[in-house]
């Protein structure tokens, strides 16, 4: 029973690493006012590219950094668009989810079904791993894990404690007067959506090369939509992220958990997404002006307009 | 040195509009010729293809046309749901509830009931179906200010677990050979075909009935003028006293119970029993979103656009087999399309002038 629980939470951990960094991302994205629908492509884009150049390399890291790239360099499109253009950026960022998943279908596609033999170990830090219970849990993971972490925390730091931060914040709150500040406005909105784009190619390229070490079409499976959703249940704060994140994790892998009791496989894979309803239905009642989304968010910005 | 002016243009003229699109069109299929090169494909080659196996023969013809059904059900629906600003991204689902509604009306009822009773109790059974799954999302938003997007997307996801679980569970045929799918309707539920053709008349008809109808419920009505109000200028509307809850639920009753007449239309009309979901949908939802966009959010000019858009899908279809290109060949088409319809709007909504400046 022990065993059970810990090894559930453990592979809790692990589900929950690319929601955590997708979701970070968008948070950071949103912060700025940009809302980015196109994590689910941006994410199968990272998670192709990083299984092929590991594969073909044989360098894990060297495909997670092509990935990153890859994520940030197709999030240009939409930052163009809704940024430069002023289009809209629910439609902009659904056209980005289509053109990840239909690229990432055709690159990948002499790939499906192969397993990577490359292996990225898992991180066992010293005498924290010893720690009964708790140390297989948190302290001997993949690298992604702490990765994921670090990444959120670095990202609350830099959104509540530095001056860029503040530029972010002001910049999805009120870009007009942010701009006659003298503050670059739509530099930071461009910066913040690469830096999104690349968080969620991240996430992919966990998917593919820690998590399943495979690569198939579709195998984001909506991650990139729950991670939107996250984004609004941890209050676009990347803090509160880090729990949500793993709660949703603990959700991905109760099913396995249930399938042995008889309950049918196909309605425990609906959990993850029933979860995400009930999740926002909860964070609905709270009261709204806790709901602090960025004012701005999805609005286009036109300089000098009135 | 060159210098960009960029002024609002305030006479969008129809003129205008189409070219515009039908220039963002051509970028796009221009960029699509560039992914073909990169895939050391023949561009000219790979687009002629997919216009002629669409356009180009009598028999392709008929057969964008039979995809056009669903892309211009949903489409048109989609239209006034996107007026509103309700991003309804939930089609697929409706479509397959449509579906599951249809599947079952057939399968229990279809072997006691004349063909005449039977196709009109479907179709009824697919709007309500279709409709019962878009409300969800409307209360959702409404009551509860849950973004739309989410929700219909995860309510996808859920309806495509469902209807999975129905078809390797309590609905699996026996004549399937263990396979999950349900048996084959009775005869009574199948819908006619025009001769020589897959296209199913009635949803045809339906949807073509569908786009006129839109149109004047958009243009004509107080309730399209309401559905306006609530997308362009809610502060108005609420002002104006809109009851937000009505119009939502009214406009989303509307698109997601045309989404379940596509599915309807689908199941009885084509494949004749309900299989995976993936099949059954075959991505028109998703596609409907890009037609309902190319045809400016003019529910009639879904017939344009949807015939266009599946004729893509045919003609893709085509290149896959004689080019050996993957099927996710049709995403990259739908996505670089959209990206270019609405770069192309700038264009529309704002005038650029250059001027060179002597220094």
């Amino acid at each position: 029973m022990e065993d059970m629980i810990v090894s559930t939470l453990e592979r809790a951990m692990v589900a929950g690493t690319p929601l955590l960094l997708a979701t970070t991302g968008e948070v950071i994205c949103e912060r700025s006012g940009i809302l980015n629908l196109g994590v689910e492509g941006v994410m199968a884009m990272g998670a192709v590219v990083a299984f092929i150049v590991t594969m073909t390399t044989g360098n894990p890291w060297l495909g997670v950094l092509c990935a990153v790239g890859v994520g940030m360099a197709i999030s240009i499109l939409h930052a163009f668009t809704s940024i430069s253009l002023q289009a809209n950026q629910v439609v902009s960022g659904l056209a980005l989810t289509m053109l990840g998943l239909g690229i990432s279908g055709m690159m990948g596609k002499p790939y499906v079904g192969k397993p990577l033999l490359v292996k990225m170990e898992d991180l066992t830090l010293p005498f924290l791993s010893d720690i009964p219970y708790l140390g297989k849990i948190l302290f001997a993971q993949s690298p992604f894990f702490y990765l994921a972490i670090l990444l959120a925390l670095a990202a609350w730091f830099l959104l509540e404690k530095t001056r860029l931060g503040i530029q972010i914040r002001s910049t999805g709150e009120n870009p007009k007067a942010t701009e006659t500040q003298g503050i670059p406005v739509t530099r930071i909105k461009y910066l913040c959506v690469l830096i999104g784009g690349g968080f969620s190619a991240l996430a992919g390229a966990h998917l593919s090369i820690s998590y399943s070490k495979s690569w198939i079409e579709g195998m984001t499976a909506g991650r990139g939509w729950i991670a939107i959703a996250l984004t609004i249940f941890a209050l676009w704060n990347p803090g509160r992220a880090i729990g949500a994140a793993f709660l949703f994790g603990f959700v991905f892998v109760v099913q396995y958990l249930l399938q042995p009791l008889g309950i049918s496989p196909n309605f425990l894979s609906m959990l993850p997404y029933i979860a995400t309803l009930i999740i926002l239905l909860f964070i609905s009642f709270k009261d709204p002006r806790r709901l602090s989304a960025p004012a701005m968010l999805g609005e286009p910005y036109k300089r000098g307009e009135r | 040195m060159i210098k960009f002016n960029v002024t609002d243009r305030y006479d969008i003229s129809a003129g205008r509009s189409f070219m515009t699109n039908l220039l963002s069109l051509v970028a796009g299929l221009f960029m699509i010729g560039l992914v073909f090169l990169f895939l050391g494909v023949n561009p000219f080659y790979a687009l002629f293809k997919i216009f002629s196996g669409s356009f180009g023969s009598f028999y392709g013809f008929k057969e964008t046309l039979t995809k056009a059904i669903p892309l211009i059900l949903i489409g048109s629906g989609l239209t006034l749901a996107f007026r509103a600003k309700f991003w309804n991204i939930g089609a697929e689902g409706q479509l397959l509830m449509g579906a599951i509604f249809a599947a079952w009306i057939s399968l229990f009822l279809g072997d006691h009931l004349p063909s005449y009773i039977m196709v009109p109790l479907m179709f009824l059974a697919g709007f309500t179906g279709g409709a019962l799954w878009g409300i969800i999302p409307a209360i959702l938003k409404i009551r509860f200010s849950i973004n739309e997007v989410i929700s219909t997307l995860m309510l996808n996801y859920i309806c495509a677990d469902f209807l999975t679980m129905l078809i390797v569970g309590p609905w699996k045929g026996s004549t399937r050979f263990g396979f999950p799918g349900t048996d084959n309707f009775p005869d009574s539920a199948i819908l006619g075909l025009i001769s020589g053709s897959r296209i199913h008349y009635a949803t045809f008809i339906l949807s073509i009935l569908c786009a006129v109808i839109l149109c004047i419920v958009i243009y004509k009505t107080r309730f399209g003028y309401e559905a306006r109000v609530v997308g362009e200028n809610p502060d108005a509307g609420r002002y104006a006293g809109i009851d937000f809850l009505k119009t939502t639920l009214i406009l989303m009753i509307i698109s997601g119970g045309l989404a379940g007449l596509a599915g309807v239309g689908e199941v009885a009309g084509i494949h004749h029993y309900l299989g995976y979901p993936a099949a059954v949908s075959s991505g028109y939802g998703f596609t409907a979103i890009i037609v309902a966009w190319l045809a400016k959010l003019n529910p009639l000019l879904t017939l344009v656009s949807g015939i266009f858009f599946a004729g893509i899908l045919v003609g893709g279809d085509a290149v896959q087999i004689s080019l050996g290109l993957p099927a996710a060949t049709v995403g990259i088409v739908n996505g670089i399309l959209l990206i270019c319809l609405i770069m192309g709007d700038y264009f529309l909504k704002n005038k650029i002038t250059l001027t060179i400046a002597k220094p």
